[in-house]
């Protein structure tokens, strides 16, 4: 049962992968109107990939903050170690959010797509 | 993203003083500037103009440094070098304070440069890639330099391929993994530094194009906390990669004597 399906889902992902391209080659003939469309779902695209990187980025630093507080509220003797390692964590988290970032703004100003 | 900057009267003074030496230094070399009416750009401006206080604040607190009356800026300073020493032997280990020279030098300057963006006509330098990438590769070459000077530069590049005590067989596996993860340093400090400073200056620039008055007031004060946050952080990072290659070396057997600094290695990507 799990392996017909895994079957059909492969086989489906297949097909719109052939088809995209196919859907593709249909609208190219008026490059300027794709190219408007296509900024505009990158903008639209960009503000939802900071969305979630916001939101997970803010997750996962809250887990690591929260550990580290209950570890400081544990053994208040290793505060200095806890607190140079938490941000080192919160900093590496952040940076991936900052990527995301620099990302989304480069589709909102730059426009790479306008062609 | 040029139509969001500003014209900076101080830019303008240095264009018009400097300019033209500019124009014709470049013209020397071969080479134009893109628009030869300001050839100068904000960052470049304002980075020589942190860089010439720094150097006149070092001047200044040099002229008055003294044993027995120590005045208040020194006791600052003095602090400041301390705790920088400090995190030095913490993290590089015995020697870390011999690198206090590059290490300090580097978070004044990005301290500064975060810091002055606060003012009113004036702008972050580290909000130009340019600078923060500056900053990193400085930090990089620096780095590998002082790794092959302390242990030789066969030993250091022997370290990429396989880590003290792994068999030399995964050097295939490893060799690519660390020469990627080494380049990735540079990519991911610069762009850190970059995207914070830019962010934040652009969060501001927006909530002031919204409402002019006290909207953007509460979001200042968190540059005022975040600012010297990236500073340290470039500095920690700085410490980190420094530990990473200068004591990499005698990991095996003194792994648990610094633990931090080994296990921060072994996190940082």
């Amino acid at each position: 049962m799990k392996t017909r399906f895994a079957l059909l889902f492969t086989f489906v992902v297949l097909v719109l992968g052939f088809a995209s391209p196919a859907l593709a080659q249909e609208t190219a003939t008026t490059s300027a109107a794709v190219s408007v469309e296509l900024v505009r779902w990158s903008i639209i695209t960009a503000g939802f990939a900071l969305a979630i990187a916001a939101a997970f980025g803010a997750l996962s630093q809250a887990r690591g903050l929260s550990a580290a507080v209950e570890g400081i509220a544990r053994n208040p003797a290793a505060a200095n170690d806890i607190r140079g390692n938490l941000i080192l964590g919160l900093v590496l988290i952040e940076s991936l959010v900052i990527y995301v970032l620099l990302v989304s703004l480069i589709l909102f100003f730059v426009k790479p797509f306008s062609g | 993203m040029e139509k969001l900057e500003h014209p900076l009267w101080i830019v303008d003074a240095a264009n018009r003083i400097f300019g033209p030496a500019v124009n014709a230094l470049l013209g020397l070399i071969g080479m134009r500037a893109a628009d030869p009416a300001n050839p100068i750009p904000n960052y470049l401006v304002i980075a020589y103009l942190v860089v010439a206080g720094l150097i006149a604040l070092a001047f200044v607190l040099r002229s008055r440094l003294s044993v027995e009356n120590p005045g208040k800026l020194q006791i600052v300073f003095e602090d400041i070098v301390g705790g920088l020493s400090g995190m030095l032997s913490d993290i590089v280990g015995p020697k870390g304070p011999a690198y206090i020279s590059l290490v300090g030098t580097i978070g004044a300057f990005i301290l500064a440069c975060n810091l002055i963006g606060m003012v009113p006509g004036f702008m972050s330098p580290t909000s130009s890639i340019n600078v923060t990438l500056g900053c990193a590769l400085t930090v990089w070459v620096y780095y590998h330099y002082h790794g092959m000077k302390e242990q030789g530069i066969g030993p250091y590049l022997k370290h990429f391929a396989a880590p003290p005590g792994a068999p030399l067989f995964i050097a295939p596996i490893m060799l690519p993994v660390e020469i990627i993860s080494h380049f990735s340093r540079v990519l991911s400090l610069s762009l850190r530094l970059f995207g914070n400073v830019f962010g934040e200056e652009l969060v501001i620039l927006i909530l002031f194009s919204i409402v002019p008055f006290f909207a953007p007031l509460p979001i200042m004060f968190l540059g005022m906390i975040t600012m010297p946050l990236q500073a340290f952080i470039f500095v920690m990072l700085t410490m980190i990669y420094l530990g990473g290659a200068v004591a990499a070396e005698h990991g095996h057997e003194e792994a648990h004597g610094h633990g931090a600094a080994a296990d921060a290695h072994g996190a940082v990507a």
